[in-house]
C-alpha cells in the first residue's frame, strides 16, 4: 500500500545527518541517541504496519531539560520531529520520516508522585497506562481510561490521541481525566500547563494539547485524577435475532437511566471468531451479542442487571448469560477482549474508528456490510456501543496488493458513511496519517484553516509530527 | 461587506447588534474586523460584571439566536443555538428525565444581575456547578461548537458524538474563554439521565481542616458522592432558610437508583459514625445543592453589597490551608465545594488580590477569579488568573489564531 503521502524529505536536513547526530549526540546521555541504520529499524513504524519510514536518528531523552534541549536544538536546524511513546498507534501516529528525529520517551516511564487525598498522580509520558492503575490498585484506585493496547501503551501516547477504551462510557476518555501537563514547545520552552487544581486559569490549553496528536510541543509529564475502584463489577451477555435489534436495546438501556460501565457490540463474524479461539461460551445461533457490564455493591448490581435484563426481554433478546462468579464474569470478558488478537490468527484486518450517534448504529452497521461486500471482501464488528465508536475490522491478505489496496478503499468508504451519519473519522485512534486525507470530508477547509492557525500559533515552522493530521495541500505557507 | 442587520445605536454612539442568523453575525464581525472596531460579545449579560469591562464601541448579542436544533434523548446529545434561554433547556430536558451533568450555576444573585442565561453563555465561560469534580465541568459534556472567528467566518469543531478525536479539540478552547476567541453561534452538550433519587448526609461541627480531611476519605471510598461542600459556621445558617443551623456543615450527596443511595449512605453513615450526622431527603437534598451551586450563602443581604467575590481553585487538600494564612492578612468569609478544591471567598473591604495570590502560591497554586466586585475594584484588578512568560505569550498567538484584529471582549481575560 502505498496510497498515503508524506511530505517530501528536507534535502538540507538529510545533507547535513552527520552533524546533526553528532550535535544530538551532545545534547543527551550516554546511549540516548540511536542513528545506526540497522537499530533504527524497529522506529519505523507503529501499528499502523502499512507504511514504514526510516528516521534520520532517535533522542531517547531521560530528562524534560534533554527534551527541551533537542527540540531547541531541531528548531534551530530545521528538523523535523515525530514524537513516540510505545509506538502502539493504529493510526500512523508514530511512524517517522526519513529527515526526522523521533524523540522517543520510553526512558521517562515514572510515576512520580501520588496524592490520594486529591486523587490525583504525576506521572512522566513513558509510563504504561496499566501501571498507573497497578501503583494505585492497592490503596482502593484505578486510573479510568483503559484502551485495548494498556499493557504496552504510554500515558503520553494516550494524551497525544486522547485515548479511550471500554469503560469510557462512564469514566470518560483521556482529556477527561487529565488535569495537568508538562509541555515542552518547539522552541525548547518548558511549560506547566493546568496542575492539581480542576479549573485552569486562562485558556484551556491542557484540553487543546489532549488529543493534538505531537503537533503541539512533546508532552513529558501529565498529572491524571484517580478514581476510587468499586465494590464489584458485573458483566450480562445477550445474544439477538438481528443487529437492528439490539442496537435498540442498547437505546432503551440508555434511555431507561441506567449508565453501565461499558456496553459492547459484536455481531456474528467477530462472535464466531472470538469463540473459536476463547471459548468464552458466546452462542453462535444469534445475529448480534451484547456485553453489559454494571459497577457496585451485589445489591446495587443485582437491581441494575434485573432492570438491564427487563429490557433487554422486551426487545426479543434471545440468549441471555448473567455471571454468578469472577471466572464466569472474566469468560464473558475472555472473548471480547481477544477480539483483535482472534480476528488477526485467522487474517489480517484493519481496524476502523469511527463514531456516529447512537440512533444511526443500525443503519451504519448494514452498509458497512454493504460496502465490504462491494470490494469482495469481509468485516468483523467489535466495538463500544454505548458510545457509538465502532470498530469494524475489515479482513484481507496482507500478501496480495490488490486485496490490500481493496481494504484500504472500503475503509475509507466507512468513515465516509460514518461521517454522513452524523458522526466522526475517529473516536479514539486518532487521524495520524491513516485518515489525514479524509479530513475535508468532515471538515470544511475554513475550519481546517482555524486549526492549523491555531497549530501555528506553537509550530510556525511546521516541525512538529509534520506529515500528520492535516492534509499535505492547503497548508498555510512555513 | 455590506451589514444586512440594522444596529441601534445608544448615547454613546455604541453599536448594538443582536444577528438571527450565524450568517448575519458573520458579516456583521467581518465588517467590525475591517474597521477595527472593539466588540463586547455577549449573551444574557448575566457575567458582564466578571473581567475587565471592554472598552468596546460595539455590542453583539446572541438574544435573537435560539431554539433547540437537534434533541433525541435516547441518543443523549442535545444541540441549541447559543442565545437559547438555559431555561429552556433545563426544560426541555426534564421532560425527558435528563439533565446537564455539569450542573451550570445561576449567579444572579451573587451579582445582582438581571437577564436571562443563556446555554450559549455556559459554554462560553464554562460555568460548572458541584457535581463537576466527578462528572466533569461544562468543556467535558460539550461536544460541538459553531462560531463565528474574527475574521468573520463561521467554523465548526466537534460534533454530535462522544468520543470525537478528529482533529485539534478548539471544542475545549472555546469553553471558558469568555468571548475572546469567536462569537458562539451554536453549541451541543452531551446529556444525561437524571438518577432516581438522591440524598445529602450532613456532617455536623467540622473544622475546615477536618471537613477537607473527611471529604477525602468520603470520595477514596466507593459511595461515589456526587457533591462535596463545607459551610463553615455561620454560612451554613445561610442555606436551607437556617435548617441546618449555624454550627459548620460538611455535605455529601449520593445519587442513583434508590436501591444503591439507601446502600451507600449507610456505608457512609457507619464510616463517619464518630461524627454527628444528620440526613437530607431527596427533596431538601436538591434544595441545597442548588443553593450551592448558585453561591446562596455568599449573596447579598443588602441591595448595595459589593464586597469583592473570589472563586478560587485549588488542590482539594491546600485550600483551607491557604485560606487559613489568607485569615490573618485580611478579613474574609468563605466555603467550600468541589471536596475543598473549590473556595467561594468574600472579602470583608479590599479584593486583596496581591495578598490572595501570593498566599495561593505558597499552597501549591492555583487559580482565583474575581467574580463580583463595583466597577471601580473591576477596572483596577486582575479578575482573570494573570499569565506570564512563554505561557502569556503563547495565549495571546491563540488568541490572534482565532481573532487577528484583536475586536472580540479585548483585555477581558488579560489578554
Amino acid at each position: 500500500m502505498t496510497a498515503i503521502g508524506f511530505l517530501a524529505p528536507r534535502a538540507d536536513v538529510l545533507a547535513r545527518r552527520r552533524t546533526i547526530i553528532a550535535d544530538l549526540a551532545d545534547l543527551l546521555p550516554p546511549e540516548g541517541l540511536v542513528h545506526e541504520p540497522r537499530k533504527l529499524v524497529p522506529f519505523e513504524t507503529d501499528g499502523f504496519t502499512a507504511y514504514r519510514r526510516v528516521p534520520l536518528a532517535v533522542a531517547l531523552p531521560e530528562t524534560t531539560a534533554q527534551v527541551a534541549a533537542v527540540l531547541r536544538y531541531c528548531a534551530k536546524m530545521g528538523v523535523p520531529v515525530v514524537p513516540r511513546g510505545a509506538g502502539t498507534s493504529l493510526s500512523g501516529g508514530a511512524i517517522p520520516q526519513e529527515d526526522a528525529v523521533i524523540i522517543g520517551l520510553s526512558k521517562m516511564n515514572r510515576i512520580l508522585d501520588v496524592n490520594f487525598a486529591n486523587r490525583t498522580a504525576r506521572v512522566q509520558a513513558g509510563a504504561t497506562n496499566i501501571s498507573i492503575s497497578n501503583a494505585v490498585s492497592d490503596a482502593g484506585f484505578f486510573y479510568a481510561p483503559d484502551p485495548s493496547s494498556q499493557l504496552a501503551c504510554t500515558i503520553g501516547g494516550n494524551v497525544a490521541m486522547n485515548s479511550g477504551g471500554a469503560h469510557c462510557l462512564k469514566y470518560g476518555v483521556t482529556t477527561n481525566n487529565l488535569l495537568g501537563v508538562t509541555l515542552v514547545t518547539i522552541d525548547g520552552d518548558i511549560l506547566e500547563l493546568g496542575g492539581e487544581a480542576l479549573d485552569s486559569g486562562g485558556l484551556d490549553l491542557v484540553g487543546l494539547v489532549c488529543g493534538s496528536e505531537g503537533q503541539l510541543g512533546i508532552v513529558t509529564e501529565a498529572v491524571v485524577r484517580l478514581i476510587a475502584k468499586p465494590l464489584g463489577a458485573r458483566p450480562v451477555m445477550f445474544g439477538f435475532g438481528d443487529a437492528e435489534t439490539a442496537g435498540q436495546c442498547v437505546s432503551a438501556i440508555i434511555a431507561s437511566g441506567i449508565i453501565p460501565v461499558a456496553i459492547e457490540f459484536m455481531d456474528k463474524p467477530a462472535i464466531e471468531i472470538c469463540e473459536a479461539f476463547a471459548k468464552a461460551g458466546y452462542p453462535l445461533d444469534v445475529e448480534a451479542l451484547l456485553i453489559v457490564e454494571v459497577e457496585g455493591s451485589d445489591a446495587e448490581m443485582d437491581d441494575q442487571l434485573a432492570r438491564i435484563v427487563e429490557i433487554a426481554k422486551n426487545h426479543k433478546v434471545q440468549v441471555v448469560k448473567e455471571s454468578q462468579t469472577a471466572t464466569e464474569a472474566a469468560l464473558i470478558w475472555k472473548g471480547r477482549k481477544s477480539a483483535f488478537g482472534a480476528t488477526g490468527r485467522i487474517a489480517d484486518y484493519i481496524c476502523m474508528d469511527g463514531t456516529v450517534p447512537l440512533s444511526q448504529l443500525s443503519h451504519v452497521l448494514r452498509e458497512t456490510s454493504k460496502i465490504v461486500a462491494r470490494y469482495g471482501l469481509r468485516v468483523a464488528n467489535v466495538f463500544h456501543a454505548g458510545d457509538g465508536n465502532m470498530h469494524p475490522l475489515i479482513l484481507y491478505n496482507v500478501n496480495d496488493p490488490a486485496e490490500a489496496e481493496k481494504a484500504e478503499a472500503a475503509g475509507m468508504d466507512i468513515l465516509r458513511l460514518c461521517v454522513d451519519a452524523g458522526g466522526c473519522l475517529t473516536g479514539e485512534h486518532g487521524v495520524g496519517i491513516e485518515k489525514r486525507d479524509l479530513m475535508l470530508h468532515q471538515f470544511t477547509q475554513t475550519d481546517l484553516d482555524q486549526q492549523m492557525r491555531v497549530r501555528a500559533a506553537f509550530d510556525g515552522d511546521w516541525l512538529l509530527n509534520p506529515s500528520k493530521v492535516f492534509p499535505l495541500e492547503n497548508r498555510p505557507a512555513a | 461587506m455590506t451589514v444586512t442587520v440594522q444596529s441601534l445605536a445608544d448615547t454613546t454612539g455604541a453599536q448594538h447588534f443582536a444577528p438571527a442568523t450565524e450568517a448575519d453575525a458573520a458579516s456583521i464581525i467581518a465588517d467590525l474586523a475591517a474597521r477595527g472596531t472593539p466588540v463586547e460579545l455577549t449573551g444574557g449579560g448575566t457575567k458582564r460584571g466578571v473581567g475587565r469591562m471592554p472598552n468596546a464601541g460595539a455590542t453583539l448579542s446572541s438574544a435573537r439566536l435560539t431554539g433547540i436544533v437537534a434533541y433525541q434523548p435516547t441518543e443523549m446529545v442535545l444541540t441549541a443555538r447559543a442565545g437559547t434561554p438555559l431555561a429552556d433547556i433545563e426544560a426541555e430536558l426534564a421532560r425527558n428525565g435528563q439533565r446537564l451533568a455539569f450542573e451550570p450555576a445561576d449567579w444572579r444573585g451573587l451579582t445582582g444581575t438581571t437577564g436571562e442565561p443563556t446555554i450559549g453563555a455556559v459554554a462560553a465561560t464554562n460555568n460548572s456547578g458541584p457535581r463537576r469534580f466527578v462528572a466533569g465541568a461544562a468543556r467535558d459534556a460539550l461536544l460541538g461548537v459553531r462560531f463565528v472567528n474574527g475574521l468573520g467566518e463561521a467554523v465548526k469543531n466537534g460534533g454530535r458524538v462522544m468520543k470525537n478525536v478528529t482533529g485539534l479539540d478548539l471544542v475545549k478552547l472555546m469553553a471558558g474563554s469568555w468571548g475572546t476567541l469567536g462569537f458562539l453561534t451554536e453549541v451541543t452538550f452531551k446529556v444525561l439521565p437524571v438518577p432516581e433519587t438522591e440524598a445529602t448526609l450532613v456532617l455536623h461541627g467540622l473544622s475546615d481542616v477536618d471537613a477537607a480531611k473527611a471529604m477525602a476519605a468520603a470520595m477514596a471510598t466507593h459511595a461515589e458522592v456526587s457533591g462535596a461542600a463545607h459551610l463553615p459556621e455561620l454560612m451554613s445558617a445561610q442555606v436551607l432558610e437556617g435548617a441546618l443551623k449555624s454550627d459548620a456543615a460538611t455535605l455529601l450527596r449520593l445519587e442513583g437508583l434508590s436501591s444503591s443511595v439507601s446502600v451507600r449512605l449507610a456505608f457512609l453513615q457507619t464510616h463517619f459514625s464518630m461524627h454527628q450526622q444528620s440526613v437530607l431527603d431527596a427533596e431538601q437534598s436538591a434544595l441545597l445543592w442548588r443553593e450551592i451551586r448558585d453561591v446562596t450563602p455568599l449573596h447579598p443581604l443588602r441591595a448595595n453589597d459589593r464586597r469583592p467575590v473570589w472563586r478560587v481553585s485549588m488542590a482539594p487538600d491546600s485550600a483551607v490551608l491557604m485560606v487559613d494564612a489568607l485569615r490573618r492578612q485580611a478579613g474574609l468569609a468563605v466555603f467550600y465545594d468541589w471536596q475543598g478544591g473549590l473556595a467561594w471567598l468574600r472579602m470583608e473591604a479590599d479584593p486583596e488580590a496581591g495578598a490572595l495570590r501570593e498566599t495561593m502560591k505558597r499552597f501549591g497554586g492555583g487559580h482565583a477569579t474575581l467574580i463580583r466586585a463595583d466597577a471601580a475594584t473591576r477596572a483596577a484588578v486582575a479578575a482573570f488568573e494573570p499569565q506570564s512568560g512563554p505561557a502569556d505569550a503563547l495565549q495571546k498567538r491563540i488568541k490572534a489564531a482565532f481573532d487577528p484584529a484583536g475586536i472580540f471582549n479585548p483585555g477581558r481575560m488579560g489578554f
